[in-house]
This record gives structure tokens, sequence and C-alpha cells, in this order.
């Protein structure tokens, strides 16, 4: 099974990214048949000719992560404090917090299209006209602030199930000791809720790093302010050199694959600590608790 | 190393190859000989066959084709509908060739993927004498060829219009529509005087950084006398006529003519603001007509064909042309599908219920329908001035070539005769091959 879904598309991607684009001849004016073998000539290029639409994808990619994660992070644990606390119309916050997540990306990127439209209600908040959607620096940031608004609810529900299972005599006992609210969070709550913490992080970075619907929908394809990695791969496939794009796509599944694996070497130490089987385990049922969270807001 | 890392691992792995199948999932099929010569195309077999085209918002597209079903029982269509946006119907058509699968018969394609899908043999070359392109204008027919050869036939033709609000031009004192770019600003200048005016802007296009943008920008061009591509394909970009078309665009940024917030304006942007009443002057498609006549300055527009710098422009020209895949089944069929679908009536039942321009010249000039669509007689003058955009085999890197250098001189990040230059040295790497 994992040879099918893993192991065989990325040995086709590696296998077709040693190809060129088929070539024109000019005599007949018809394409060939076949793809020229070029060896590593996709990969050396991105350090000549297709190097500044590479490195600016790459770039590009890099500061999304970064920045929206940084920002869901810090977000979504506020969000998961203010769902655990228990008072009147808790139901009703927890459900709101829940509904960007619960809106499928291409909907939210046509509807951040229109708050950041020229005579939206974003400039109208702003007090300027701001050209959000134009190919600039602005463009950067509607992009982040419809990405943070989507997925900082995704953390937060992970958090909120950790926060859960988290026993109240600590916080008893932490009262006892006169320790403050803050105090309570840093030594408390952020220890206890890390492992839970750390895979909604690390989950939120790999799906950051491959990025391409929100950017593509809310600016536009091939805006270099807000071009990634992905949507270089897939431009390059629509203009049917499937070479360079596999080139591209690969060097993105190593980028992942290095920022996952530095993930669990650096930060993991609690989740490899007691065992493989319990942090993967854990995983799961965080998600699951998240799920079946969610389905008891539905319902209630 | 322990199972977690393992399993993180894979997680990863399988995040990336998710990726890897979308990016590279076409490219299985490529290689190999398809065998396909123009000359020896032979169009037999009959029987059930496909139409393949946008989503049909008007419901007219499966009137015709019940109607052709309705005589030929045995040889029914089977209309698969694609996304609205073009770019996705191209990748679905290309996926299509690629793979060669017979699953598409006849291809409803943008003019301007004639050469595209000619180059790679994913469409096959027609005979010249099945269709009835004497008839059709010439710049239409001119979309449907690659190197000589007939490789599509047009079924809808597209030019772009000059909408003007008449109300104010007459208040003004203003008789005729502007045909120059010079009397356009003069114009506006008068109509601005007026007070319900003093808001306006004076002129938007599509100036968003896609397809539009590569429209608007060789309209400029053509329409100062210059040249994106030349008569035999050769880019030919970096001269003064083009400089002055370009220059036509960028000053009128800097000056206000064009609102600063039009950069983001394709044709919808574009058609809110006239329809609002922020615009004395807009470029746009004929689709517009019957929109802004049901909305609050209904009755007080009119419609001019493009201005440019000494006389009337040149519009750059849309449509679509239907081609047949070359690796269809029942191609005798699909021959006479298209002939059915391309004919005439066809063109005039789509004039009439969709409001598509037709490509044949009769239909014009029929006094009646005149009547009816009182913007068909500047439609037909646009679409017989209107030069088709660059007909290149890579038309997806040309036009991204002119999106960025043209985007780059309106958004005032180069000079317009940098962005001609670097412009015309990536169109001759594009079209060196």
């Amino acid at each position: 099974m994992l040879t099918i879904v893993v192991i065989y598309p990325t040995l086709m991607a590696l296998n077709e990214s040693l190809y060129g684009p088929k070539g024109l001849d000019p005599k007949t004016g018809f394409i060939s048949n076949t793809e020229p073998f070029v060896g590593l000539k996709n990969y050396t290029d991105i350090f000549t000719q297709a190097g500044d639409r590479f490195w600016n994808a790459f770039w590009n990619t890099t500061l999304f992560t970064v920045v929206t994660v940084l920002l869901e992070t810090v977000i979504g644990v506020a969000m998961a404090l203010i769902m655990h606390k228990a008072f009147r119309g808790r139901a009703v916050v927890r459900a709101s917090i829940l509904v960007p997540w619960a809106i499928p990306t291409a909907i939210s990127g046509l509807l951040w299209r229109w708050i950041f439209n020229a005579d939206g209600i974003a400039n109208v908040l702003v007090g300027q006209q701001v050209l959000w959607t134009a190919d600039g620096f602005a463009a950067k940031i509607a992009v982040i602030i419809a990405d943070v608004w989507k997925t900082a609810p995704f953390i937060g529900l992970l958090v909120l199930a950790g926060l859960q299972v988290i026993p109240k005599e600590v916080y008893e006992a932490a009262r006892i000791d006169g320790a403050s609210a803050l105090r309570q969070f840093w030594h408390i709550t952020l220890p206890l809720v890390k492992p839970a913490l750390l895979v909604a992080v690390l989950f939120r970075c790999l799906d950051a790093l491959r990025m391409f619907d929100l950017p593509y929908i809310l600016i536009g394809a091939q805006k270099n302010s807000v071009e990634t990695l992905s949507m270089l791969a897939q431009n390059e496939a629509s203009n049917v050199r499937f070479g360079p794009a596999s080139a591209y796509a690969v060097l993105l599944f190593l980028y992942v694959f290095l920022i996952a694996l530095a993930f669990v070497r650096l930060l993991g130490a609690d989740l490899v600590g007691d065992g493989g089987v319990r942090s993967g385990r854990e995983r799961r049922t965080g998600r699951r608790g998240a799920v079946a969270l969610r389905r008891a807001e539905v319902t209630a | 190393m322990t199972r977690t890392t393992r399993a993180l691992q894979c997680s990863a792995t399988l995040v990336a190859a998710g990726l890897l199948l979308t990016a590279c999932g076409s490219s299985g099929g490529s290689g190999g000989s398809s065998g396909q010569n123009a000359q020896s195309t032979s169009f037999t077999g009959r029987g059930p066959i496909t139409y393949v085209a946008g989503k049909d918002t008007t419901g007219t597209i499966q009137t015709i084709i019940d109607r052709w079903n309705k005589l030929h029982p045995k040889e029914k269509v089977t209309f698969i509908q694609l996304p609205t946006d073009a770019d996705s119907q191209r990748q679905q058509m290309i996926q299509n060739a690629e793979t060669k699968s017979d699953a598409y018969t006849v291809l409803s394609l943008d003019v301007v993927w004639t050469s595209e899908f000619a180059a790679h043999q994913w469409i096959d070359r027609l005979p010249d004498n099945a269709f009835p392109l004497q008839n059709m204008l010439k710049p239409v027919v001119e979309t449907a060829k690659y190197r000589g050869g007939l490789y599509a036939v047009p079924g809808s033709s597209d030019g772009g219009l000059l909408y003007y609000r008449s109300d104010l031009l007459k208040k003004a004192g203003i008789t005729s529509p502007p045909a120059t770019w010079s009397e356009m600003t003069a114009d506006c200048a008068k109509v601005k005087k007026l007070p319900e005016a003093k808001d306006m802007s004076c002129y938007a296009g599509q100036f968003q950084k896609y397809e539009g943008l590569t429209v608007n920008f060789s309209e400029a061009v053509n329409s100062a006398g210059g040249v994106v591509t030349d008569a035999s394909g050769k880019p030919d970009v970096d001269t003064p006529q083009a400089k002055k078309g370009l220059d036509f665009l960028v000053d009128s940024f800097k000056d206000g003519t064009i609102p600063k917030e039009a950069i983001t304006y394709q044709e919808e942007d574009g058609r809110q603001a006239f329809q609002s009443g922020k615009l004395v002057f807009l470029r746009n498609w004929p689709y517009v007509y019957a929109l802004a006549q049901k909305s609050p300055i209904g009755g007080k527009f009119a419609v001019a064909p493009l201005p440019g710098l000494n006389g009337t422009g040149s519009s750059s020209l849309g449509g679509h042309n239907l081609a047949l895949s070359s690796f269809a089944k029942n191609k005798a069929t699909a021959l006479d599908f298209m002939k059915f679908f391309s004919s005439e009536e066809s063109a005039s039942y789509f004039l009439k219920n969709a409001s598509l321009a037709p490509p044949y010249t009769n239909l014009y000039d029929d006094a009646s329908l005149d009547k009816q669509y009182p913007y068909l007689p500047v439609l037909k003058e646009s679409i017989l001035h209107a030069v088709p955009r660059p007909r290149v085999v890579q038309y997806g890197d040309v036009t991204s070539a002119i999106e960025k250098e043209a985007y780059a001189a309106l958004s005032g990040s180069k000079s317009s005769s940098q962005a001609l230059k670097d412009l015309q040295a990536d169109l001759q790497k594009l079209t060196a091959q």
C-alpha cells in the first residue's frame, strides 16, 4: 500500500524531473514526441536561469510558513484558553471560532478577495485605499491575514483537546501556593499542553509549506509577491513542462521532509521520549477528540 | 530511529507525495509516438461523440446539441462541461491529450490556444473546404490557423468595445464619441466640469496581472501602430510605436485619467465601477452591454470602437474555435457535428439567445438584428480592425512575459522603454526554438 501511494509517485516524479521540455521542430512546426533526457539540468537551472523565480518562490513559501504559523500559534492558544473557560454562551463562542476552519480554503479565498477589493471593507476599516490584490507587499499581508484567520482555529482545537486532559488539581495546588495566572499559564498550562501544541504546529508547518489555493485564488497566478513553490510547480506543469515542474515538486518535497525531520529532532524530545507508539496514538486521539468536540458543538 | 520519527516522516512524505501527484499527475503518458500526421487524417467512423466546453451558463449549447441528437439518433453527442475559468479548461484538455484518451471528441478552444494544440498534434488538421470560411470575418478565420493549415473552425468571436456615458457627453456638448486617445482625454476633461461628474474617473480597462492585461497591452500597442509579434510571428515590440501605446496607459495611470485602483481590475471590477457611475469611459467586451442596460446607467451609455493614437484603435480578438481531438473516435460524425454547430443558423441562435458574437459577416449586416442589438455594427467594426494576440506555440509563457513587463511599467517599477526592451528579449527567447 505504502509502495503505491508514496514510493511509486515519488520515484516517478524523481525520474520525470530528469527530463526537459519537448522541443519544437522548426521544419514541421510540430512538437517532438519525446522528452529529452537532461540529467540534473532542471536542478542546476535554479542556480542560473530559473533561479530568480525559484528563490523568490522559496522565500515566499518560507516567509508565509514562519509568519503564519507563529501568529496562528499565539492566536490559537488564546482561542483555546477562551474556549476552555467556563462562561455563559461558551457554546456560541466555540462554534463561531470554528467557523473559519470549516469553510473550504477556496471559498475563504473568494471571501477575502471580496474583503480586500479596492472598495472592500478592508479599505474602509484601514481608512485609505490599499491595493491589496495588486502584485506587491500588501498582497503578502493579505495572504497572511486570510491564512491566519482560517487556520488559527485548527491550532486552537488541538490545544483545547490538550487543555482538557490537564487535571484540575494541578491548578488548585498552584492557587494554594499563590501562583499568579501568568505563572500558572507559563509553568503549568504550557508544559502540559506542549505535546499537543507541538503536533499542531508541526501539522501547520507542513501544511503551510505546500500552500497553494489561498494565494492562487486571493491574489492570482504568477504574482511574484505571493508565488509559492507549489504554485511554481503547478505553473510549470500547466505550461506542459513536466520535467522542471517535477524538479520543483521534488525540491519542495525535500524541504518539507527536512523541516519535519528537524522538528522531530529538535523539538520533539517529549514526543519521542516515552515511546513512539504513545505519541502516535496521542496525536490521533488528539484529533479524534477535536473532531468529537466539534460534533458536540454542532449538536449543542 | 524510533517509530514515531518514522511515523512523522511518513506523514510528511504523504503530504509531499500528494503534492507531487497533483503537480505531475499528467506526466505519465508523455513520450511515444502518436503517428498522427495532419495530411493523412481520415475522417472515418460514425457513432456517439462528445463535445467539450466550459460551463454553459445560458443553456443554449445543450439546446443546439439536443437539436442534433434528434436528427441523428445513432450519432448522439454528449456535452461535457468543464469549469468556467479558461485555465482549468485548458488544463483538462491537455491532460486528456497527454493520456491520449478518446473521451473528448470536439473541443471548444479559446482562440489563443490553437497554435499550442496544433503544434503538439493534439488536434487534427481539418480540410479547408469543409466549412464556409469565405462567409466569415477574416481576422476570426486567421485565429483557427497554424502555419497556414486549418486546425479549427470559428465558433464565436469577440472584440473590445469602448463603453461611454452618452448622457454626460451630451450634456458637456460633445456630439460624437472619441476616436483617438487625446480626444478621449479632452472629452473627459469637459465632462468632469459637470457637477455630477466631479468625482468620476476617466477611463479603465483590465489591468490586473492576468490574461486581460495581455489583451489591453496588445490593444494599446496595436492602436498606436505597433505590433507585439509581426506577420511572421517574430516579436518586434521594442519600437517607438509600441512605446507610444504603452506610454498612453502608463501616463494615464500617472495623471489619474485611469484611477489608481484600476491596476486590480478584471472585467467584472471595471463593469461594476462603470455601472456605479465611477467611470466615463470603459474598455470591455460585448457581454457588458446587456448587463449595464439593466443597471442604474441603463439607457445612459453607448458603445464605440476602441480609440487609438491617430484614429480608431485595434481590439484584441477573443472568442472560441471548434477543434477535433486527434485521439477521438468517430471522426466522420465529429466533422459533421462541427459543421452543424458552427453553421450560420447555430451562430444566429447563439447571438439571439446567448449574445455571442457570430463569426459570420451576414449576421452583422442584418438590420433587424442590429435593432435588437445596437452594439452589433460597432462590434463588427471592432472585429474587423482586430489583431489576434501572438499566435505562438508557447502562448502560456508569452502571455506571462507580457503580463510581467506591462505590469512593471504600469505600476511604475520600470520605465516603459526598459519594460519593452526586456519584453522583446523575453519574447525572442520564447519564440527562438
